[in-house]
């Protein structure tokens, strides 16, 4: 079992909702980078989505673009963002690591190696954000090295395709909660509620809901019908400027705990 | 090879040209993608919506565009008759309109009330705008803040015509990043928008539909050659930012193998500077706005930020299946520096009495190199993709002129 899938299992049997926090690599600080990722864990977080920068983010909103901009001018690329995951397993040998980004870099690396790397590294799973499964056959090398390859599903895909993603899922299928880009902010739960139902009903790996989540009260809301839930510009919107470890680990835990509550009680 | 590959048959279902193209977009933009390439191959067959486009291009657009000797240029040049595909003299003034008036009749037929658009010079964004006024629709054009501060003419042209026009600060603040924004809204509002995207980039079917509504240029030129000259030229050239005039005047001869084509991209200050936009020439296979194709980027795989006299060339990919024609052997891509394509220019308007888009004119001066290598019974047909009246304030600005 992967640890993703290790990870899911514990939530299950503890029915608990899962917490995913999204950060991009390299934000605020490349030098606290690895005490985030350990403040994310202490604070509540069940996996973490460690975005890569890309220039061209096509399926983000202003906060995300920003942080990969800071990122990219302070001259983070795949390489240090490997170098990040490899220093945070060194005390962590159990939270999941999802990879979140576009494909350009990955290719540009070359797929055998960024594979290989990634292991190496201690990377879980990728989620290439503009690779959807028709395009999936480059990916090949990442799976045969044992990287799980997470999918997207969102409101517009059609039945005969959501079909097909609930079957090919692995680690956990990540659905959109509406159709608009990251950091957009009207989640309906009512409309996605069913929806996500009928996915979980279906789906080879747990669902977790992205997009419209930014505090306490819309990941409960969400708490209530979806195996984890992923928080992702609210989160980077909130550590955007922070420069030193502590400060960083103040205001992830003032962020999350909340959270982490919310989802706890439900 | 060009013995073996029947062009046509590409793009594949997937819109691949062989190992480039296919649709690299998010989950979200994959249902409607798939609605579009079926509206789109369904019309592409249909007789109505056939002659509903060669009524407006003729009638509106101003088709056919004429194929002109520029016997004073060859002259100057001193080797090969070098012909000119007019297609500055279509309506807006560039081979632009070609696509918009296609896709807009696509939007219609599929229900769309508004329409959105990338541009990088304006032309595109120009075209767009007419076109969506004359169908009644709503228009917003995303353009560069850098873009627009260099093509101003263009950007009023587009509020006169009724469109919004929104600056786009993200990034280098140039085509890519209108793009990337565009993209974004048309996930937010896939419901009631068409994306007008303006060359043969993006993700599947963009690439085939925009080369098949400017492949009327190379079918007309095709048997403009034929009738006029009874025989085809020699070489062709045109010039290549995403590459939409280009493959529509090389279309219909690519599978004449005795025909040279050459692609003219921009190669800025030089490309040994770093400063240029020539994908082909200078970059690598990658993936950028939803295909796989040649990129320019670093070793982290960050998109370039490149450089250009001319905002429609300033651009870091190019439509995937240039790439294809690139590695196949088909064509060849050269670059050409602004101080040719100024060179160029000039040499133009004052041998022809043509005023050039400084995109064009990059194609002018890589026509010129050619026919200068050939004999004089030679042809060398060039597609002058636009006219330079949106680029007099560019050009006066770097002469050091006030007008
Ligand atoms: C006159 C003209 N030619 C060429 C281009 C470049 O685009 P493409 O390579 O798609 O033809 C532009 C783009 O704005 C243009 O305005």
């Amino acid at each position: 079992m992967s640890r993703i899938d290790v990870r899911f299992a514990a939530l299950k049997a503890t029915h608990r909702t899962g917490l995913i926090p999204f950060v991009t690599a390299g934000d605020p600080s490349p030098q606290h980078m690895v005490a985030l990722m350990h403040a994310l864990v202490d604070a509540g977080a069940d996996l973490i989505e460690l975005g890569v920068p890309f220039s061209d983010p096509m399926a983000d909103g202003p906060v995300i673009q920003h942080a990969s901009e800071r990122a990219i001018a302070k001259g983070v690329g795949l390489n240090e963002v490997l170098g990040w995951v490899a220093a945070f397993r060194q005390r962590d040998a159990e939270t999941p690591i999802v990879l979140m980004g576009y494909l350009n870099p990955v290719e540009i690396h070359g797929y055998a190696r960024f594979a290989q790397e990634a292991v190496q590294a201690g990377v879980d799973g990728v989620l290439l954000v503009d690779c959807p499964l028709e395009e999936s056959a480059v990916l090949r090398p990442l799976r045969d090295a044992g990287l799980q390859q997470i999918l997207l599903a969102a409101p517009t895909t059609a039945p005969a395709r959501m079909a097909q993603l609930c079957g090919s899922a692995e680690g956990f299928l990540y659905y959109v909660s509406f159709a608009g880009i990251t950091g957009a902010a009207h989640l309906s739960t009512g409309d996605i509620a069913a929806r996500v139902a009928d996915i979980r009903s279906r789906a080879k790996a747990p669902v977790a809901v992205g997009f419209g989540i930014r505090d306490a009260a819309s990941a409960k809301a969400i708490a209530g019908f979806a195996d984890a839930v992923v928080i992702g510009s609210a989160l980077v919107e909130r550590l955007a400027g922070a420069t030193d470890a502590e400060e960083i680990t103040v205001r992830v835990q003032a962020f999350l705990a909340p959270i982490r509550a919310a989802l706890d009680a439900h | 090879m060009s013995k073996i590959v029947d062009f046509n048959a590409f793009p594949d279902a997937y819109g691949r040209f062989g190992n480039y193209g296919g649709s690299y977009v998010a989950e979200t933009l994959m249902a409607p993608l798939a609605e579009l390439t079926e509206a789109y191959l369904r019309l592409r067959d249909d007789p109505e919506f056939i002659a509903e486009l060669d009524r407006d291009l003729k009638h509106y657009v101003g088709r056919p565009s004429p194929i002109y000797h520029a016997e004073r240029l060859s002259q100057h040049v001193g080797g090969a008759r070098i012909l000119f595909k007019r297609e500055d003299l279509n309506h807006t003034g560039a081979h632009k309109i070609n696509n918009t008036v296609g896709q807009a009749l696509v939007a219609k037929r599929m229900g769309k009330p508004r329409i959105i658009a990338e541009t990088g010079a304006g032309q595109h964004g120009v075209a767009s705008a007419t076109v969506a006024a004359r169908l009644g629709l709503k228009c917003v054009v995303y353009m560069g803040a850098v873009d627009i501060e260099r093509q101003k003419i263009n950007v009023y042209r587009m509020k006169l015509l009724g469109a919004e026009v929104v600056p786009v600060t993200s990034g280098s603040k140039t085509l890519k990043d209108a793009l990337n924004e565009a993209m974004r809204d048309w996930v937010t509002n896939v419901a009631d928008t068409f994306y007008i995207i303006g060359t043969v980039a993006g993700p599947h079917p963009y690439p085939l539909m925009v080369r098949d509504f400017n492949a009327i240029v190379g079918r007309e030129a095709r048997a403009q050659m034929l009738e006029q000259y009874g025989r085809l030229p020699d070489v062709l050239t045109a010039c290549v930012g995403g590459g939409s005039n280009a493959i529509g005047l090389f279309h219909a001869f690519l599978n004449d193998a005795d025909v040279r084509i050459v692609g003219a991209e921009a190669a800025g200050e030089g490309i040994a500077t770093g400063h240029h936009a020539a994908s082909l020439a200078a970059g690598r296979p990658g993936v950028l706005h939803g295909n796989r194709t040649y990129v320019l980027c670093d070793d982290n795989g960050q998109i370039n930020e490149t450089h250009s006299i001319s905002a429609g060339l300033d651009y870091p990919g190019v439509g995937p299946e240039h790439a294809f024609l690139k590695d196949v052997g088909r064509a060849d891509y050269v670059g050409v520096t602004d101080d040719e394509a100024m060179e160029a220019f000039h040499l133009l308007a004052r041998t022809e009495g043509i005023l050039a888009a400084l995109e064009s004119s990059h194609a002018v001066a890589q026509a010129i190199k050619l026919a200068r290598e050939m004999p004089k019974d030679g042809i060398v047909l060039c597609n002058l993709s636009g006219r330079g009246d949106k680029d007099v304030h560019t050009i006066a600005a770097r002469e050091g002129v006030e007008v």
